[in-house]
């Protein structure tokens, strides 16, 4: 599978439908999803009917849009009216939206494919994509790795070759980490850039939705496609979007590049991911960039910053899946507090609950001043420092994760998972957009190199990553290891 | 030097200490945080979208036009608009509420300050006024929750605006609690903000009450009472609830603080299944909505667009259309009479009259009719026609009456009411006299005691002359004829 955009000009051109490109993109997944199990939901029909459609627009003359034709993973968070919506939930494993988010109407509005809705951790709550209430979600690279999470699906099926474009949603590094563990390009956007209705909050004041692609440009349309102020989305911002492709650059002269002290420091102990990142880093001042150090002095806090403001929001933005309107109900007995009790009981993981407990008691009276106003200073200090580091640079350059994909079961401590997003949450937190670009391999396992500006500065994420990618080009160069390539390689030779 | 306060608690006295929380639903064309429809009276569950129904993924957007009709109330009642405020979450589980969160405001209501001015003078200050949304509604299977086998919901209402006002707690009796709920309620009606039915919920009170000795300044345990959904209801629980701690309170025991639900058909308050645990609601700013920042220029726009208040209309009634308090008070307590009142005055030159006939045969006739003034088809020209014929001398101030009721019921052109039913008032003596003759005639005893110095029999007769006439007759010719013939 080639990327979206090489898609789009091939049918804009006529050399190929869009109809075909469907039916390749829905083969390729029946072949490898079985072992990967990336989807939870296929949309073969509503994805033929769409190709068809932009077809006969190229045929008539229309502009198909910027995504014309190309097929589009999408996480199982954003609502798609008439298609069953899980959240990778059982609590919701039933549930048919009446509506469609904003991001999936300006995706669909553009001429992309939907063929599916892609797993996840429940909830968005999770860093392997083991926390869905269906099945784990396996890594293309090594498929017995996680892909990450929470948007593991999103990633497994770009990272696999199943399609070109998927979107995700990064709370605090949902998108970056799986992006990162799956070889592909995943960017988090500014807070407010993109809209997030339609799209079941986990922690509202951090959720965000963005791309995840096969390569840059793709990131660039992608983005370009799902950003901009949406009247239904109080939080979006009025801000223009611009034409992000034509800040996508090949060199990066004149361009100051901060690496981060504390995360250099954090990350020395591994001599492979140190040795990989001091690499990327060489490369960067290769195509021009000069590098300088700087400080993030509030990041350590990021984890228990993080800890706080995202449980207590979820605690009440769950509140509504109660058996009343729609979803999982229990009720074989008692009064209808028996009724939220066994629902929710039944309905929910631990990993849901466990965070729905901790922010009930954050939010709780006596704790609150403690723990989420205090947090939230620590935000504001967190955005001050970023404030002082893009004084002093254009973007910043750090590591996306600690390690690369690690094995299904691995990491049974929740805090031990909670701590892969030490390098993500920090940009998060300071609602600043951070993308993760494909930077080489450890051994067999792909690793990512994070990249983060100033809010609404996407572009100049994009154009340094560009440079990065077109003069490494880490995400071809090896292939996937799924079992039905290996088995097709066997038996042609 | 004599202590009234102290003579007053040694004679075991009791004062009450009243404050209320009134719930107001905004006239408003769609709700408060999505674009449904915010109507009353419509068939379960068709007012509805994926924001007020709670789905997944839906976020509010606030109504502009109910955060300017809070501030224009809050202006009305000199409350202190806030130019920052924000929207927190309230959280707590009932299958009414389709987010299990009430968006409200906590620590930073849209307006604070302010006072409701009571007819008696008495300013009753608020503490503030800020906006949610409403709830749906719970509709049990059977008489009561225990009795019901299920429960459906009805959503129709849910996010609908609600404007919560709160007062100090410086109400002391239920006759108070009255005159401040008619004097919001006119407030209300004025601004247009709200259509006050209490019946439909438009308008909710629930009572703060707490006794102490009289004379003292510390508040005493106080009972919440809910489910008030009348004026009536509000004035009878307050005084039960009076009388009930007053007498816990002479019988030594303890009152205890609780919700209390009146019961409108036992009368008598009583308490409500209490919560098995305390009420903790974790507020925190709503995250999926951005602060409210509005700016002076805003607000004093909505300063000069607030109308003339029923207050100070009460008093231009009286000072300057010579009104009576009490009639001021009557056509000035909501904005459609008023509007009626001065428009029957401007038409027909004369404020006075208008009153009269509006205080006294038109209230009557629509209190026959159980009809509301503006429902009823006499139009403000058709009265002021009326009045401007009793002027005339062409019809008497009894045959008035008559053309009065039939218009009230019926409206139409009052000249032809007259003529239809022949009601014409008539000045030819000739005619007259022989009323007068008859009347003499049939009523001698009444005519000899008149001429016995009896003046009151004089008024019999002229009554006698009226009715014969069918009130056609003018009443100041007839009393001079039969003065003449008697005299």
């Amino acid at each position: 599978m080639t990327s979206g955009h090489e898609i789009r000009e091939a049918v804009l051109r006529r050399e190929r439908s869009a109809a075909e490109i469907a039916d390749e993109a829905l083969a390729r997944i029946e072949a490898v999803d079985s072992e990967l199990k990336a989807f939870l939901t296929l949309t073969p029909e509503r994805a033929r009917a769409r190709a068809r459609a932009v077809d006969e627009a190229v045929a008539r003359g229309d502009d198909p849009g910027l995504l014309a034709g190309v097929p589009v993973a999408v996480k199982d968070l954003f609502c798609t009216k008439g298609v069953r919506t899980t959240c990778g939930s059982k609590i919701l494993e039933n549930f048919v939206p009446p509506y469609s988010a904003t991001v999936v109407e300006r995706l669909e509005a553009q001429g992309a494919v939907i063929v599916g809705k892609t797993n996840m951790d429940e909830f968005a709550m999770g860093s392997s994509c083991e926390n869905s209430a269906f099945f784990p979600t396996r890594n293309p690279w090594d498929p017995s790795r996680v892909p990450g999470g929470s948007s593991g699906g999103s990633a497994s099926a770009v990272g696999a070759r199943c399609v070109p474009v998927a979107v995700g949603t990064d709370t605090g590094g949902s998108i970056r980490e799986p992006a990162s563990f799956c070889n592909v390009v995943g960017i988090k956007p500014t807070y407010g850039r993109v809209s997030r209705y339609g799209m079941i909050a986990f922690a509202s004041s951090l959720d965000q939705a963005g791309p995840m692609t096969s390569d840059v440009r793709d990131a660039a349309d992608v983005l370009e496609v799902i950003a901009g102020h949406d009247p239904m989305d109080s939080t979006s911002v009025d801000v223009p979007v611009p034409h992000y492709a034509s800040s996508l650059r090949d060199d990066l002269k004149g361009v100051r590049i901060g690496i981060v002290e504390e995360f250099e420091e954090s990350i020395a102990g591994d001599v492979a991911m140190a040795a990989l990142y001091e690499a990327a880093y060489a490369k960067l001042r290769e195509l021009g960039a000069k590098t300088v150090p700087v400080r993030l002095p509030h990041a350590k806090y990021g984890l228990a910053t993080y800890y706080l403001i995202a449980p207590a929001e979820c605690s009440s933005n769950l509140a509504r899946y109660d058996g009343v309107r729609y979803g999982l109900r229990i009720a074989d007995g008692g009064d209808v507090y028996a009724m939220f009790e066994k629902t929710r009981a039944a309905g929910f993981g631990d990993e849901v609950k466990r965070r729905i407990i901790l922010g009930t008691y954050a939010l709780s009276s006596g704790y609150y001043d403690a723990y989420y106003v205090r947090a939230q200073k620590i935000r504001t200090l967190m955005k001050g420092d970023f404030d002082g580091a893009f004084a002093q640079c254009d973007v910043i350059a750090c590591p996306a994760v600690s390690c690369p994909a690690f094995e299904l079961g691995a990491k049974a401590d929740p805090v031990s998972m909670y701590l892969m997003d030490y390098f993500t949450i920090p940009m998060s937190l300071a609602g600043i957009p951070a993308l993760s670009v494909p930077a080489g391999y450890v051994g067999a396992l792909p690793v990512g190199l994070q990249i983060a500006a100033p809010a609404f500065e996407e572009g100049r994420i994009l154009g340094v990553a560009h440079a990065f990618e077109q003069a490494t080009k880490f995400a071809r160069l090896r292939e996937p290891l799924i079992a039905a390539d290996r088995s097709r390689a066997e038996s042609r030779a | 030097m004599i202590n009234e306060k102290a003579v007053a608690r040694e004679a075991g006295e009791f004062e009450a200490v009243i404050g209320l929380e009134m719930h107001v639903e905004l006239l408003t064309r769609s709700k408060m945080f999505c674009g449904c429809r915010n109507v009353f009276g419509c068939v379960p569950n068709t007012n509805v979208c994926p924001v007020c129904l709670g789905m997944p993924g839906s976020l509010p957007v606030i109504n502009r036009r109910a955060v300017e009709f809070l501030c224009k109330t809050g202006l009305a009642l000199g409350c202190d608009v806030a130019p920052y405020s924000k929207f927190d979450r309230k959280n707590y589980f009932y299958p009414d509420m389709p987010k299990n969160y009430q968006i409200s405001q906590y620590d930073t209501p849209l307006t604070r300050g302010g006072a409701i001015a009571l007819p008696s003078g008495k300013r009753v200050r608020l503490t503030r006024i800020h906006l949610e949304e409403d709830t749906g509604k719970n509709i049990h299977g059977g008489a009561t929750i225990a009795q019901s086998q299920y429960t459906l919901v009805d959503f129709n209402r849910a996010g609908v605006p609600l404007m919560e006002i709160v007062s100090e707690p410086e109400i002391a009796s239920a006759k108070e609690a009255e005159a401040y709920l008619g004097e919001l309620k006119a407030v209300l009606s004025y601004l247009g903000v709200s259509d006050v039915k209490m019946h439909e919920g438009s308008l909710r009170c629930d009572a703060n009450v707490s006794i102490r000795p009289a004379g003292s300044d510390e508040l005493g345990t106080k009972t919440e009472i809910k489910n008030l959904n009348s004026f009536r209801s509000v004035g009878r629980a307050i005084a039960y609830e009076i009388e009930r701690m007053r007498d816990c309170a002479l019988a030594g025991e303890r009152i205890v603080q609780e919700t209390r639900g009146w019961d409108e058909a036992s009368g008598v308050t009583h308490p409500m299944r209490s919560k098995e645990f305390a009420h903790d609601y974790r507020y925190f700013p709503d995250p999926d909505l951005v602060p409210l920042n509005l700016d002076s220029a805003t607000i004093e726009r909505w300063r000069d667009e607030l109308p003339e208040l029923p207050a100070a209309k009460r008093e231009r009634y009286v000072s300057a259309l010579g009104l009576t308090p009490y009639d001021a008070d009557l056509l000035a307590a909501d904005r459609p009479t008023a509007e009626y009142f001065e428009r029957v005055a401007e038409l027909s030159n004369a404020p006075k009259e208008a009153a009269n006939w509006l205080a006294g045969d038109v209230r009557r006739s629509l209190q026959k009719h159980r009809l509301d003034l503006s429902e009823s088809p006499m139009k403000p020209d058709q009265l002021a026609a009326l009045i401007a014929l009793v002027k005339d001398g062409a019809v008497s101030g009894k045959a008035a009456k008559e053309v009065c009721a039939v218009l009230v019921a019926e409206g139409g052109d009052p000249k032809t009411v007259v003529a239809e039913r022949g009601l014409a008032q008539t000045s030819d003596a000739s005619s007259i006299a022989r009323f007068v003759e008859e009347a003499i005639a049939a009523n001698a005893e009444s005519a000899a005691a008149y001429r016995g110095g009896k003046e009151k029999a004089l008024e019999f007769l002229v009554g006698q002359v009226m009715r014969a006439s069918r009130g056609k007759a003018n009443v100041e010719l007839a009393r001079a004829l039969l003065k003449e013939r008697l005299g």
